[in-house]
């Protein structure tokens, strides 16, 4: 018998309504509703969520390390694209 | 026998049931076959080892002779457990664990939502807060057994075989002694003959996913209720309590 290793999945739990998934970590699983179960067990023990999103992690597309100045440098030098240049009026709250 | 005698001997039984599951689930911590697979089993056993302490406490106070929860469950004989027998019986190999857990889970939960609604107050908080627990077991578990069945030819043919081999525990389930018509008609607890047509339905309904065959009918075996166990049953209660047979009262 050849012993296969089930496919890596990434699990994403929402801990609170009103708050995005955020990744959680990964889980081994033969499909994805075992995917599912897995991350419900391994995640969410100590009551951290309340939704579960698992992904298989080979449909994940990531940018490559060796790309990195050519995809993130660019963006340090435009410090005009935060917004710290404006005064905020006095009574504005929620800006 | 009393309407107080009959209670107390019912929530044993679930205390019990619960009890000898998790020590069997227990003896499973470390063995199971993958990381996230032994995460899941041993959640489950913790559930089971919370239910037995809720009914044994009650247990305790209801028989009024000061016995604790740990009394209950590391200070009585085997023959005063009232577990049954399909509970007891060994792990074996993965798919004979799934069977045996999915069989009893597929009862458990009707039994725990009649119990739901019946008369005692506090069986009923203890079954709501269980029911939730095992219908998430019953979720895993029949996804596993659905998995093993419409698997490989031998995961096909193993898991058909541990079907076969402990379908004879199944029928002790709806059995109805004296405790469980007292419970019914006293407390307007489970109806056993309801929930078999439940059990039945919903396991046929699992197995037949799994496209496994439904074993014949046969003979069933039974006692555990009564506390007539079968020979695994000794080794089992013998290392469960040897703790604190030994060091009675120990603590850490």
């Amino acid at each position: 018998m050849t012993e296969k290793e089930w496919p890596l999945y990434e699990v994403f739990i929402r801990s609170r309504a009103g708050l995005s998934h955020r990744h959680a970590g990964s889980v081994h699983a033969p499909d994805d509703q075992m995917a599912l179960d897995h991350a419900r067990d391994t995640y969410t023990r100590r009551t951290e969520g309340v939704s579960i999103w698992v992904v298989p992690s080979e449909r994940i597309v990531a940018s490559d390390p060796k790309e990195t100045s050519a995809f993130f440098e660019p963006a340090e030098d435009k410090v005009y694209r935060h917004p710290t240049f404006y005064e905020i009026p006095d009574g504005v709250e929620n800006l | 026998m009393s309407k107080n005698d009959a209670v107390l001997a019912y929530v044993l039984r679930l205390a019990d049931n619960a009890l000898i599951l998790a020590q069997r689930m227990v003896e499973l911590v470390a063995a199971e076959p993958e990381l996230e697979e032994e995460l899941a089993n041993a959640n489950f056993a913790l559930d089971f080892l919370g239910q037995a302490r809720m009914f044994y406490t009650y247990a305790g106070e209801l028989e009024g002779a000061g016995r604790s929860e740990d009394d209950l469950a590391f200070m009585r004989d085997g023959n005063e457990f009232r577990n049954l027998l399909l509970i007891e019986q060994p792990n074996g190999h993965f798919g004979d664990s799934i069977v045996r857990q999915y069989l009893f889970e597929a009862f458990y939960v009707h039994q725990l939502d009649a119990l739901t609604q019946c008369n005692d107050p506090r069986i009923a908080e203890i079954a709501a807060r269980a029911i939730k627990e095992v219908r998430y077991h019953l979720r895993h578990i029949s996804h596993w057994l659905i998995r093993l069945g419409d698997g490989t030819d031998e995961s096909h043919q193993r898991v058909q075989a541990s079907l076969d081999e402990l379908w004879r525990f199944t029928g002790e389930m709806f059995v109805n002694d004296d405790v469980d018509v007292a419970i019914r008609d006293n407390l307007a607890g489970p109806d056993l003959e309801a929930i078999a047509a439940l059990w039945k339905r919903d396991v046929e309904g699992v197995i037949s996913e799994a496209t496994l065959q439904l074993p014949q009918e046969q003979w069933m075996a039974s006692g555990g209720k009564q506390g007539r166990h079968s020979e695994h049953f000794g080794f089992l209660i013998a290392e469960m309590q040897f703790l604190q047979r030994s060091y009675p009262g120990a603590t850490w």
